[in-house]
């Protein structure tokens, strides 16, 4: 070994035994902080955030807190104006362009995308006896009235609700952004008027088919064989109504109910304030997010349905458009409830009776 | 290229209002929109701060973000602007901005609010610069002529700056040591709880 090696060596462990030391001496240090000219204060204006009398203000928590929503005072009449930050629109913001759009969107396709799946394995649900020709009046004009006046308002409502949220994305780069400006507007009026009407349908529709839906023990059997649905030949038996339409008028109302709360909030934004929430703005975030949420809901459960009744199932159609359906239609998917009406018009009661 | 900033300087902010009254004369603001306000905390209270509030301009705008139409845009300057003729008055800005920038002329029945309006950094809008039309719609486009926001540029205390961020951040930083440091240091006051307060 060198002269040269140990002599390094020595200069290592010098260099240790300084850096322990002023590492102590530094520790050291620290427990004589704050300085002695420190001028100490009061709790109370700890909290406050007093200054002392070189007019600095350094409490963090003080600014901190501004972050949380601490409600300052304004000299302008609109005194929510005193919130200085309300971080809850940053979160609105990336809930709703985060997940409501990317699982609405999830929920849509995965809709649309099962149906098609449906329709190309299952194909359409025929009615297997063939049509009989006889036809049974099913709704009647008043049940259709509301039917129809719902659906025509939710679909405007829909397509102008979809556009509210997926549109800057998808019309955009189709149509521009002065041409989709001027879609929006328009459907941003729409949706505020067509509102009206959809109130006015839910309540009709309410009205119109609340008495047949109630769940009744046909509706298990109806669960478990999956309505039939699945295979052909198989037709659980069910009186007006089977499960599966009570589940879309279940929907329709309380998500429709759900909606009109919301929107009625959205639409009277300082005049119906039975929202949960601090300030206006706050109400506003939480009627749009569960708005969009239902809404979105509603449009999964309305597609299903539109399905069914178009060209999911033959002869199903006409029970909403001219009233009547196929005899082979009821006894195929309403066993209970033609048998009911048999044994009225063979009692002598020969008005059958539709769903008002 | 500078990027435009707004910094309210707590200390010196004596709530006189003159920056929103200023921003209200040069733009003339329509009555009801208050496109700057003074907040003031803890108000005649010891510790009283009051700070002025704009649109922030701020770099991952909220209101650019959720907006339905697309209808804002940022300068190079990194200001915040957008178009009243794409605007559709929906609200969702003012859902989205935490500074409460965004002002509406009408009260929203039926979602009716009209236009937005807000701070411009007193840089108008997508019209021509200084035309009648652009004044109307947004106020008077001062950058273009080479000045900076009214509402910082009449500041009685210097309270209020704005301009290049970087130039304002230097401001700021020499009137900080020159405030002095120690137990006035920022976070003072948490880092020895019970000790000297500030």
């Amino acid at each position: 070994m060198s002269l040269h090696n140990s002599l390094a060596r020595l200069f290592v462990c010098v260099l240790i035994a300084i850096s322990i030391f002023s590492y102590s001496s530094i520790a050291h240090s620290q427990t004589v902080r704050p300085p002695d000219s420190a001028v100490n204060q009061s709790v109370e204006e700890e909290t406050t955030g007093a200054s002392n009398t070189l007019g600095n203000n350094s409490q963090s928590d003080y600014w901190r807190n501004l972050r949380g929503g601490v409600q300052g005072t304004v000299s302008i009449p609109d005194k929510n104006a005193g919130v200085m930050v309300q971080s809850e629109g940053w979160e609105w913001m990336l809930f709703r362009n985060g997940p409501l759009k990317t699982y609405g969107w999830y929920a849509l396709a995965a809709m649309v995308g099962s149906l098609v799946l449906f329709f190309l394995f299952r194909g359409q649900i025929k009615v297997e006896s063939g049509m009989s020709g006889e036809k049974i009046l099913r709704f009647s004009k008043m049940a259709r009235f509301g039917h129809w006046l719902n659906a025509s308002a939710f679909v405007v409502l829909a397509l102008t609700g979809l556009n509210m949220l997926y549109g800057r994305d998808i019309l955009i780069p189709l149509i521009g952004l002065e041409g989709f400006s001027t879609v929006t507007v328009v459907g941003k009026f729409a949706h505020n008027w067509g509102a009206f009407a959809f109130i006015l349908g839910i309540v009709w529709i309410f009205l119109s088919f609340v008495a047949k839906n109630f769940v009744s023990k046909e509706d298990f059997v109806w669960v478990i064989k999956a309505g039939g649905m699945l295979k052909k030949g198989v037709h659980p038996p069910a009186k007006f109504f089977n499960f599966g339409e009570k589940v879309v008028f279940w929907s329709a109302i309380i998500g429709g109910v759900g909606v009109i709360v919301t929107g009625l909030a959205l639409l009277f934004p300082y005049q119906l304030e039975f929202i949960p929430g601090e300030l206006a703005v706050h109400k506003m975030q939480f009627a749009s997010i569960w708005h969009s949420i239902i809404g979105l809901g509603l449009i999964v459960v309305i597609i299903g349905h539109i399905y069914i009744g178009t060209i999911g199932m033959e002869g199903s159609l006409s029970s909403m458009t001219t009233g009547y359906v196929d005899r082979n239609w009821a006894k195929e998917h309403h066993s209970l409830w033609l048998e009911e009406l048999d044994k009225k018009s063979k009692s002598g009661d020969t008005t059958t009776k539709p769903a008002e | 290229m500078a990027r435009m900033k707004f910094l309210c300087d707590a200390e010196r902010c004596i709530e006189c209002n003159a920056c929103v009254t200023a921003c209200k004369n040069e733009h003339e603001v329509p009555w009801g929109i208050n496109r700057r306000r003074v907040v003031t905390l803890s108000d005649g209270k010891p510790g009283e701060r009051s700070i002025s509030v704009a649109c922030m301009h701020c770099s991952d705008a909220p209101c650019m973000a959720v907006c339905p139409v697309d209808c804002f845009y940022q300068t190079s300057d990194g200001i915040v602007l957008h178009s009243k003729d794409l605007c559709i008055g929906c609200g969702y800005c003012f859902f989205a901005c935490p500074f409460g920038a965004p002002q509406y002329p009408q009260s929203g029945n039926f979602g009716s609010r009209g236009k937005m309006d807000k701070c411009t950094f007193c840089a108008g809008g997508p019209e021509e610069d200084n035309s009648a039309e652009e004044f109307q719609k947004y106020g008077r486009n001062r950058i273009a002529e080479g000045k900076l926001p009214i509402c910082a540029e009449m500041c009685a205390t210097k309270a209020l700056l704005a301009g290049d961020g970087d130039i304002v951040s230097n401001i700021y930083r020499e009137r900080v040591v020159g405030r002095g440091f120690g137990s006035g240091a920022w976070g003072w006051g948490r880092a020895y709880p019970g000790g000297a307060s500030n």
